[in-house]
């Protein structure tokens, strides 16, 4: 981690607290997030993972403090904001049948004005942002010619055409299988290696094994926060589940099974 | 892109077709093919007929791609909001107020009609606005739409009731017909096209990025809430000069924006002028067949609209499953 101790937090919050009307559903949460650093967010179904991703983008109003790139948030415009946090939600439907190059032109929109036209530095990023996610050969194609990998893979490079040095994604593997999921950790280790902070909401619980960090999540709280590799946090990760799985060590990383059944049950 | 070129294609086409139309309108009356007419009849009535049946279409068109846009659902049309109850409304009051027979047959009747109906679509709209407490909620728009739709259109018919002598002009505003539009209507909806059209260009990438989603666009650092209220208010405005015009013209609204997805898949910078285009050449197209179909008797144009629009959604239906863009 020493490259990033030396450059500014990418994303910072300290005591971040989210209500939904009645219910908090972050509770006094703090966090660092680093360039280059690749972090899985997991936890049991309605610990706020999503509603945490939403208050870091700034789509939420949250209580405490927070800071992007070392800017505190209160202080940072809407088109900045968007031009510093990239946000993907999950299970994204779209409306209208775009062109796959239209849609990650989207990303682009925190630097445009509305009545701007893609400019060179626009083309650009989108063509990176295709030839990152390896779909630069489908950028004529119809969003709804693509297969529900080829379509998450789109999505992310939409999020990526931004230029953010945030990147906070909402169970991007959902609908892909093994392999696809598999290169899609590929791809979000590329994008930390160009300084970019990745942090992604995953169910899938051994692909969030392959990140440097993991962040569990129970009930609005952060519980633990480790390195993957660490066994007190697979521990942790069992417990979380209510010890129903098992992590256990499997050639260079990790697996996940169900708990093998006490002898007497 | 090769989806500008497509779109370019599809614009000059619509262009081209427009005029042709245009053209074709001079020559028929309510006979198919005319003798050539007299001047008066040619500059006084044909021409603004055929001007105001392509604008009243295209601000249809224009203000259906807007709806389907801001609702993020492609079923939705220029009405949603209660402008065409609200319109009939007007026009009703209107009539009550003034007598039946007065419709027609004076220029400051028929604008006072016209203004009634204009102010019924814009008051509609801004009821439905009220009830949903704003336009940020979508949900609550298309709900309180719904509402305003209905009770509006109760005391339409609560009106009729009472006063069964203006059911003749009501039945004919609510089938839609271009007969009565003249040069100040032709250059009311041109001054309203332009505004609307310019107005709606300049939010069409909060359109396109309420595609992929509320939060999504939110996230893009769009302004949002500006610009919900100056679509919202663009749509009513373009409908209401519409209705007011040409009466209630059914599917067109919802129609043009389709088929403009159906042939071209672009973003709204595109869909916007296409749809409105679109529109325009629908309506001249139906308004025309309209004239000839029964001649000499003329069709409410409405009613073929209607009839077209079904027909061309269901055969869409039928062709693809995934309709409306899922994969």
């Amino acid at each position: 981690m020493g490259w990033a101790m030396r450059h500014p937090a990418a994303l910072q919050a300290k005591g971040l607290r989210v209500r939904l009307g009645e219910r908090e559903v972050v509770r006094n949460l703090t966090l660092t997030l680093h360039p280059g650093q690749v972090a899985a967010l997991v936890g049991p179904n309605g610990a706020g993972k999503s509603t945490l991703l939403k208050a870091l983008a700034g789509l939420v109003p949250s209580q405490g403090e927070l800071w992007w790139q070392g800017e505190p948030a209160h202080k940072v415009g809407r088109r900045a904001r968007a031009q510093r946090v990239a946000w993907l939600g999950q299970g994204q439907t779209l409306t209208e049948d775009f062109l796959v190059w239209d849609l990650v032109a989207l990303g682009r929109l925190p630097h445009q004005g509305l009545w701007q036209g893609t400019r060179a530095t626009d083309a650009h990023a989108i063509a990176h942002a295709l030839e990152v996610t390896e779909t630069w050969t489908l950028r004529q194609a119809k969003v709804s010619e693509l297969s529900a990998g080829q379509r998450q893979r789109v999505l992310l490079a939409r999020a990526l055409a931004t230029g953010a040095p945030v990147l906070l994604l909402d169970e991007p593997l959902t609908n892909l299988d093994p392999a696809a999921q598999t290169q899609w950790l590929r791809w979000s280790r590329r994008l930390a290696r160009n300084g970019v902070a990745v942090l992604a909401v995953l169910h899938e619980v051994a692909a969030a094994l392959h990140a440097d960090r993991v962040l569990l999540m129970r009930q609005g709280e952060l519980v633990a926060d480790e390195a993957a590799d660490q066994r007190t946090l697979h521990r942790a990760v069992e417990a979380l589940f209510d010890n129903q799985i098992d992590v256990v060590p499997n050639g260079q990383g990790w697996a996940v099974g169900p708990k093998p059944a006490p002898n007497n049950g | 892109m090769s989806s500008g070129r497509a779109a370019w294609g599809l614009l000059l086409l619509l262009g081209a077709l427009s005029l042709l139309l245009l053209g074709l309108g001079l020559r028929v009356g309510s006979g198919w093919w005319q003798q050539p007419v007299p001047d008066f009849v040619l500059f006084e009535v044909r021409v603004p007929r055929l001007l105001a049946a392509w604008l009243s279409g295209a601000l249809l068109g224009l203000a259906g791609a807007i709806a389907q846009g801001l609702f993020r659902n492609p079923l939705a049309d220029p009405y949603l909001l209660g402008s065409a109850a609200g319109a009939s409304l007007g026009l009703a009051l209107a009539l009550v107020w003034l007598g039946a027979g007065m419709v027609g047959s004076g220029l400051g009747a028929a604008l006072g009609s016209t203004g009634a109906a204009w102010l019924g679509a814009l008051g509609a709209v801004w009821l439905t606005l009220t009830l949903a407490r704003g336009a940020q909620h979508t949900l609550r728009l298309l709900l309180a739409g719904v509402v305003v739709g209905v009770v509006l259109g109760a005391m339409v018919s609560l009106l009729g009731y009472w006063r069964p002598d203006i059911l003749v002009v009501m039945q004919g505003f609510m089938l839609g017909s271009t007969a009565f539009a003249a040069w100040p209507a032709v250059q009311l909806m041109a001054v309203v096209l332009a505004l609307s059209v310019a107005l709606a260009w300049g939010y069409a990438k909060v359109l396109d990025a309420l595609a992929a989603g509320e939060e999504t666009a939110q996230s893009l650092g769009l302004p949002l809430p500006g610009a919900r209220v100056v679509l919202v208010w663009t749509l009513a405005a373009a409908t209401a000069s519409s209705v007011a015009h040409t009466g209630l013209i059914a599917f067109v609204g919802l129609a043009a924006p389709h088929m403009v997805r159906a042939l071209v898949g672009v973003t709204y910078r595109w869909r916007l002028p296409l749809s409105a285009m679109m529109g325009g050449a629908l309506l001249l197209a139906a308004d025309l067949v309209a004239r000839v179909l029964l001649a000499p008797q003329q069709l409410p144009v409405g009613v073929l609209t209607a009839v077209l629009g079904g027909g061309y959604l269901l055969w869409l239906m039928s062709r693809r499953r995934g309709l409306w863009g899922g994969p």
